[in-house]
């Protein structure tokens, strides 16, 4: 009885009541039937929107003005809801496309975490939209309630809270609400401290929250994603998505520059001088402290080593390549292949889990990365301006441009001053044709070799001279004491011949 | 000196040290955390460098008595622990790849001396000396601080590692369950000193400054004058003047330069810095904090952030022997924290030295209980009991006691909750 009831309650209006909200947390997925055409177009929209979000977090200052202003024509264009105001028919495309994306999406680690990424940056684009009204009513309809302190505890610790955020001001404290809720929850403003910890608890003030809305969203649609994986043979079994699907997913990203076509056809001998063309300021760094100090850290040496696999560099080359550098520093060539030559072929994917490691993303050497004590790999984030400003005047880039470089710089848009950098050492501007947005350190070798007339001069380095020497460094390393780089290591003949030995003594 | 240790002795050391020294009974019952969670021993990995540099991962151990005699065996030159994993770690060949994972593991804390090269004058890399020992107090003073007060944990060991830095292992339930995100969240919330070796200036502060900036200063103040400039003379020599004059403001520096050839005594010439620092702040709007940037950037604690983002990242383990110096990785009583001396940890020649000298008085005080167990376990198992307690390792293992008696009570308010839980089915 009462089954039928609900469903007629629910049947008049469906559309009107399901999308009555102008943002949704895509808590239940669309019930509807759709045709197999809109299906795909919904999806390749979608998937449209999410590459121009991935694209403009980029090239752009998230939330300035063009950020904002390019969000808004691709939502025009692609018919996505925008502006709050936009009706129903808008708001059920956006319901629909996010679910069918994450059937997409929801395969693979790589797939997923691109997908959270971009869905969570739109959502906050959006989230930002709204007036203070909607997103409370948001906050209310989705039943996500906080804790705010009393007004007590926000006196006691005013002086704390005033110091502990920008936005908040003597004035606005009074009136301002702060929601309580363990650290764990609000980790963005944890890792910039712009939040007052205090015993486990983070203060927020209301104006950053959409930080602990976004984490929300965050764990359910990484929850959502991982109960979809599950039930994906279900789907696959359907012929006429399967295909689609797979091609969906496969279109995303673009290159993760692992796809060696070029292995070899880099000679040891034209680092150097690509060094000096073709890397991006945060690898001709890397180098340049390889060839003085004859040494990098763990951190360096994926990021360059991975690099340079990426630019063709094989794994006898860079066996090479390493071992030559390291032994005129303080590292002896016994040392050498115990403890680095194990992690030059775990690189290359013959050690340990043998994973193929991809070279590191812009995005990545920036967030993981942050160079440490005696590290030298700094993603063009060198010391004091002024010491950047050296640099760049001995890499004979023109005055202004070294000023519109350190600006960029100054306002941490470090791929974008490295962007300036590419346009400005290869005379090419960014409103021309041979524009990219970089994202990649590859792709910036890549560009830079097409737009230098390059990769003809590239030659096979003959292969005696390489073979001469990779026959010390392969062999048997069976010690790699830096237990980071040692995924898993297979010694358990070697352990029982100690066991008897030891036994014995 | 009995206290000499020669690395060449390690081999003949070991096998006495775990078979009579090493407190397993202790080092068990940390790591079953009072059995709250099923497998937690179990699951959990081990790995050991033995002779040679040779280096063994995936260890793990079904039970204490296993994990005794699998070291007496293996008589590892160090033990690193890792973390708890899906699966028992000694058979993750046999797991389907990737359903094989680390689960848990304590949220840990690495410093160590070498990153402080650039603001030390008397020893570099992996030397130490009482003076620069300072650095590690203060790291100590500021990490416990903010992990109780502001993450608010509240069972942290800190372990000396036996050579030049201090490990701090953070071992609340919370804290064991924390992903890999919230901890790197947590390192860079506490990490200030920023970039490279290229980078002169390693701190920025920006208006306002946090409260736990402020926190951190009040403790940096405590140790800097008797520290940086005294101990470390670092407003003495020439060279070091100039390190820190790079520090402030072109025009500072200048009148600064000034001042400073007519007063050579530091303590002045710090207050002569923190003048022109009064000076600046009355006058700019904003910003202008360097010489609390000065004492952050000498004195601050640098965290090897890497240790402690990875779930899976393994970690010397307390008690372990650090191969190059001898010396044993003992737990550290803070309420002692200042007068802890690094060289006055004992070395496993001398620990295994002491088991040697004749049997004092306190053999004549114990004789009495020991008669209570007759049975043969009963007996070995106390003389293990008591021979480290003739050595000097005994103090921290005392510490480590009660350590986990602080934890134990956290334990027993879980376990009573769960059985409640099972009581009401």
């Amino acid at each position: 009885m009462q089954f039928i009831n609900r469903k007629k309650r629910l049947v008049p209006n469906p559309k009107t009541e399901l999308y009555a909200q102008p943002l949704q947390f895509y808590g239940q997925p669309p019930l509807e039937n759709i045709s197999l055409s809109e299906f795909e177009s919904f999806a390749v929209d979608r998937l449209k929107l999410l590459k121009t979000v991935e694209n403009l977090g980029v090239s752009y200052v998230k939330h300035s003005e063009q950020y904002s202003k390019k969000m808004e024509a691709e939502f025009k264009t692609l018919n996505f809801p925008y502006r709050t105001e936009d009706g129903a028919e808008k708001r059920r495309k956006d319901h629909i496309s996010h679910f069918i994306l994450r059937l997409a999406y929801c395969q693979t680690e790589d797939l997923r975490r691109w997908f959270i990424q971009q869905e969570v940056d739109l959502f906050r684009y959006r989230f930002n939209d709204l007036t203070s009204k909607q997103k409370l009513d948001f906050l209310h309809k989705n039943n996500l309630q906080y804790n705010t302190i009393s007004v007590q505890e926000k006196n006691q610790l005013k002086e704390k809270l005033l110091n502990s955020s920008y936005i908040v001001s003597g004035v606005t404290l009074e009136n301002e609400d702060f929601y309580k809720v363990p650290f764990q929850d609000a980790l963005d403003l944890v890792r910039a401290r712009k939040v007052y910890l205090k015993d486990g608890y983070a203060f927020i003030p209301h104006n950053d929250i959409v930080t602990i809305v976004l984490n929300d969203f965050r764990t359910r649609l990484s929850k959502a994603l991982a109960l979809t994986a599950r039930s994906l043979p279900a789907v696959h079994s359907d012929e006429r998505l399967q295909p689609l699907l797979n091609h969906l997913s496969h279109s995303y990203l673009g290159q993760d520059y692992s796809i060696q076509k070029n292995v070899g056809k880099i000679s040891l001998e034209q680092i150097d001088s690509l060094a000096g063309k073709s890397f991006p300021l945060c690898m001709r760094q890397l180098h340049q402290a390889l060839r003085e100090n004859h040494h990098l850290r763990h951190g360096g040496r994926m990021q360059y080593g991975l690099f340079l696999k990426g630019i063709g560099l094989s794994l006898e080359q860079a066996l090479q390549f390493w071992r030559m550098e390291f032994i005129r520093g303080k590292v002896d060539a016994d040392k050498f292949d115990k403890a680095y030559a194990y992690g030059i072929r775990h690189m290359f994917g013959k050690e340990g889990k043998r994973a193929d490691y991809t070279p590191y993303s812009c995005m990545k050497v920036i967030l993981s990365n942050p160079p440490g004590q005696g590290d030298y790999h700094e993603k063009l984030t060198p010391p004091l301006p002024e010491l950047l400003k050296q640099k760049l005047q001995f890499y004979k880039v023109s005055p202004s441009g070294v000023n519109q470089i350190l600006e960029l710089v100054k306002g941490m848009h470090y791929q974008l001053a490295c962007q300036k950098y590419f346009e400005l050492t290869h005379n090419v501007s960014s409103d021309c044709d041979s524009a990219f947005s970089l994202s990649h350190p590859n792709q910036y070798f890549i560009e830079s070799q097409k737009v230098l007339g390059g990769g003809k001069e590239m030659k096979r380095e003959t292969d005696t001279s390489q073979r001469s020497q990779e026959n010390p460094a392969t062999r048997g390393s069976s010690a790699a004491p830096d237990p980071e780089v040692i995924e898993s290591q297979h010694l358990a003949e070697m352990t029982e011949n100690l066991e008897t030995f030891f036994e014995d003594a | 000196m009995p206290s000499d240790y020669d690395p060449a002795c390690l081999p003949d050391l070991l096998p006495l040290y775990y078979r009579r020294l090493f407190p397993f009974a202790q080092y068990y019952r940390w790591l079953s955390y009072g059995g709250v969670q099923k497998n937690y021993f179990q699951n959990r990995e081990f790995s050991f460098t033995l002779k040679d540099d040779i280096y063994v991962r995936y260890q793990s151990f079904s039970t204490q008595s296993e994990l005794e005699k699998e070291m007496q065996k293996m008589n590892p030159y160090k033990i690193d622990i890792g973390a708890v994993y899906s699966h028992r770690p000694s058979q993750h060949n046999t797991v389907k790849s990737g359903s094989f994972q680390a689960l848990e593991k304590e949220l840990v804390f690495d410093i160590d001396m070498t990153d402080y090269d650039d603001v030390r004058s008397c020893c570099s890399a992996a030397d130490i000396c009482s003076k620069c020992w300072t650095l590690m107090t203060i790291a100590i003073r500021i990490l416990d601080r903010a992990l109780r007060e502001d993450f608010g944990f509240q069972h942290l060991l800190w372990v000396y590692s036996g050579r030049r830095g201090v490990h701090c292992w953070v071992c609340d339930e919370a804290a064991r369950k924390l992903s890999a995100a919230a901890r790197s969240a947590v390192a860079e919330y506490l990490s200030l000193i920023k970039g490279g070796e290229e980078m002169v200036k390693k701190v920025i502060l920006t208006d306002p400054i946090h409260p736990f900036i402020r926190e951190s200063l009040g403790v940096v103040k405590q140790y800097f004058p008797q520290y940086a400039l005294h101990d470390q003379d670092i407003l003495g020599r020439k060279e070091s003047v100039d390190k820190i004059l790079a520090l402030v403001p072109e025009d500072v520096r200048r009148e600064l330069q000034q001042l400073f050839q007519n007063e050579r005594r530091p303590e002045q010439r710090w207050s002569q810095i923190k003048d022109q620092a009064k000076k600046k702040q009355a006058t700019a709007k904003k910003g202008q904090h360097f010489e609390k940037e000065i004492m952050l950037q000498y004195c601050y604690p640098r965290l090897d952030v890497n240790v402690s983002k990875g779930v899976n990242h393994l970690l010397k383990s307390p008690f372990s022997v650090h191969p190059k110096t001898g010396r044993i990785s003992v737990p550290m009583e803070l309420k002692d924290l200042d007068k802890f001396d690094p060289f006055a940890v004992p070395t496993i020649s001398l620990i295994c030295e002491e088991l040697d000298r004749p049997k004092a008085d306190d053999e004549d005080k114990k004789s009495g209980d020991t008669k209570e167990k007759e049975n043969e376990n009963g007996v070995t198992e106390k003389r293990k009991n008591r021979d480290y307690k003739r050595t000097s390792l005994a103090k921290y293992v005392k510490c480590f006691d009660q350590f986990l008696d602080g934890m134990a009570q956290s334990w027993k308010g879980e376990l009573l909750r769960k059985s409640d839980l099972q009581k009401e089915f």
